[in-house]
């Protein structure tokens, strides 16, 4: 992947929230500058408040900092795009639709064509687990299922970039480990770029070629880490586990050692 | 527990009807004063052709005004959801409006349009509007965030955030204003009745008051209960049909 390019520069974003009626204004991020590139794994890490879901709703073009910018693919963003998708902390389904009417939603919003990407809709439920459950009601699966058909909703359109804020950290640890193998699998199928929010720094390593480690009030980048295990990942395989603890473990000291300081 | 659950409102109605033969027994009270629930009940046997003529009178006139009231409301709610200008300069007018003690209203109502069925229904709309106004208002700006941010994120047009999730998440906001509306709008068609009419229970009860049949009075307010009770099951009925999943939400 040497000629691989630059997907997505964030350029010196900081973000101030104005001072409400009980909260002096806030500097959520300052000076935050990060390149992701082509078909890339970047996890951002933190602790809460340090500004991890800001940065992420200006990536997707939700959220206009107060200063810096955001380019893809050498663009200016400045509104949502068609080729970014957002996998947000909760399921966020609608709870009037089935599982594939939610999966299909993008399509609908975007005029694609039904048919075809009614096929790769069901495609996805199958590589999650879910192909049974098409027709059932959200209200009808677990949080982790949820999760699942939030993420085939995500892949559904078959976005280049996947922003991801926390989307299994509502999840118990065993059904988080199961979709941080399917989303590794997810990324190796179909080759996309990833920017995944976690304040676990276990996840982190687990997932990402580079980990990103951010520190909080205000919110900056603090060092930029590379993660070069083979995949795929778990924690299970005693082998690999070691690697990955050893790495998680100096992101901790890190991450300490910038409190103390 | 579900048997005992269906059990108790019909406890709770054979108590009343308990409460109000003792009262009655107690004082000695004759008829055209308080009826008892049986001489009710013979005067509801006996008027089984002439009670529904007029309740069918009160029903359309409801169901006209309660139409109405939800496309009028409806189309206020939309305005006030998507213009704070229009927020602004309709709502306090609506409150005010809702303030006016609608009783006053009607024999003004009579004097411009007659004593046809047209005061009758606008007696309606003016009783029922406001809370379908309110609720639906209230649903369609309560969408829940992470739902907002999603259809964001999908670069939807406005009209589609409208149709595929603000009205949907605005519906069982609505069907709360609806249940209240409804029986409202029965109370406006018996005050158009009351005014000025030829047909319908309202009528009844004001021309069996001025004959001092009590008991004629008293069955028809028993048969417009039992129209008011039904038009709001009727609702419910309607609501679990079209949005199931509203009680299931956020588990
Ligand atoms: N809309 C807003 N208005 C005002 N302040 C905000 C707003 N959104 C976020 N903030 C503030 O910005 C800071 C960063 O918030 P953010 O949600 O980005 O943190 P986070 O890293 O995602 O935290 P967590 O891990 O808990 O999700 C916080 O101090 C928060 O109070
Ligand atoms: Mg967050």
């Amino acid at each position: 992947m040497g000629s691989a390019g630059v997907r997505i520069r964030i350029d010196g974003v900081s973000q101030q929230f104005a001072a409400g009626r009980h909260r002096s204004p806030t500097q959520a991020l300052d000076g935050i500058s990060l390149d992701v590139h082509e078909d890339e794994f970047v996890t951002l890490v933190g602790r809460s408040g340090c500004g991890k879901s800001t940065l992420l709703r200006i990536v997707a073009g939700l959220l206009k900092p107060t200063a810096g910018r955001v380019e893809i693919d050498g663009v200016a963003v400045t509104g949502p795009r068609r080729d970014v998708s957002f996998v947000f902390q909760r399921p966020a389904l609608l709870p009037w639709r089935s599982v594939i009417e939610n999966v299909l939603l993008p399509v609908e919003i975007l005029g694609l064509d039904k048919q075809e990407y009614g096929r790769r809709a069901h495609d996805l439920l199958e590589l999650v687990g879910l192909e049974g459950f098409a027709r059932s009601s959200p209200w009808e699966l677990s949080g982790g299922m949820q999760q699942r058909v939030a993420l085939c909703r995500a892949l559904v359109a078959n976005p280049r970039i996947l922003l991801m804020d926390e989307p299994f950290a509502a999840l118990d640890a065993l059904t988080r480990e199961d979709l941080s193998l399917e989303l590794q699998r997810i990324w190796t199928e179909y080759r996309k770029t990833i920017l995944f929010v976690t304040h676990s720094i276990e996840e982190a390593v687990l997932l990402a070629d580079r980990v990103a480690v951010m520190s909080p009030r205000p919110g900056r980048l603090v060092k930029i880490v590379g993660v070069d295990l083979p995949r795929p990942r778990s924690l299970g395989e005693s082998r690999r586990s070691e690697e990955l603890h050893r790495r998680s473990a100096e992101l901790h000291e890190l991450l300490f050692a910038r409190e103390a300081a | 527990m579900r048997h005992a659950a269906r059990l108790l409102p019909l406890l709770a109605f054979a108590g009343a009807l308990g409460v109000w033969w003792l009262v009655k027994w107690a004082f000695g009270w004759q008829a055209f004063i308080l009826p008892s629930p049986g001489e009710v009940a013979q005067a509801l046997w006996r008027q089984r052709s002439f009670l529904p003529e007029h309740a069918w009178v009160t029903l359309l006139e409801t169901l006209e005004g309660f139409l109405l009231a939800i496309v009028v409301g409806v189309a206020l709610a939309v305005a006030i959801a998507y213009s704070r200008t229009l927020e602004r300069s309709i709502y306090p007018l609506l409150v005010a409006l809702n303030a006016v003690p609608k009783l006053a209203l009607a024999p003004i109502l009579v004097l411009w349009m007659g004593f046809g069925a047209g005061p009758k229904v606008v007696m309606v709309v003016l009783l029922c509007v406001f809370p379908i106004v309110l609720s639906t208002a209230t649903g369609l700006k309560s969408t829940a965030p992470e739902l907002d941010e999603l259809i964001r994120s999908l670069t939807a047009s406005e009209l589609q955030a409208f149709r595929k999730v603000r009205v949907p998440a605005a519906l069982p906001h609505v069907f709360v204003g609806l249940k209240v509306g409804i029986s409202l709008a029965v109370i406006g068609a018996v005050i158009g009745e009351f005014v000025g009419a030829t047909h319908g229970l309202g009528y009844v009860i004001v021309a069996s008051g001025q004959n001092a049949d009590t008991t004629l009075a008293f069955a028809s307010i028993a048969v417009l209960a039992a129209l008011s009770v039904a038009l709001f099951y009727l609702l419910v009925a309607l609501e679990r049909l079209l949005i199931p999943w509203a009680r299931h939400e956020q588990g």
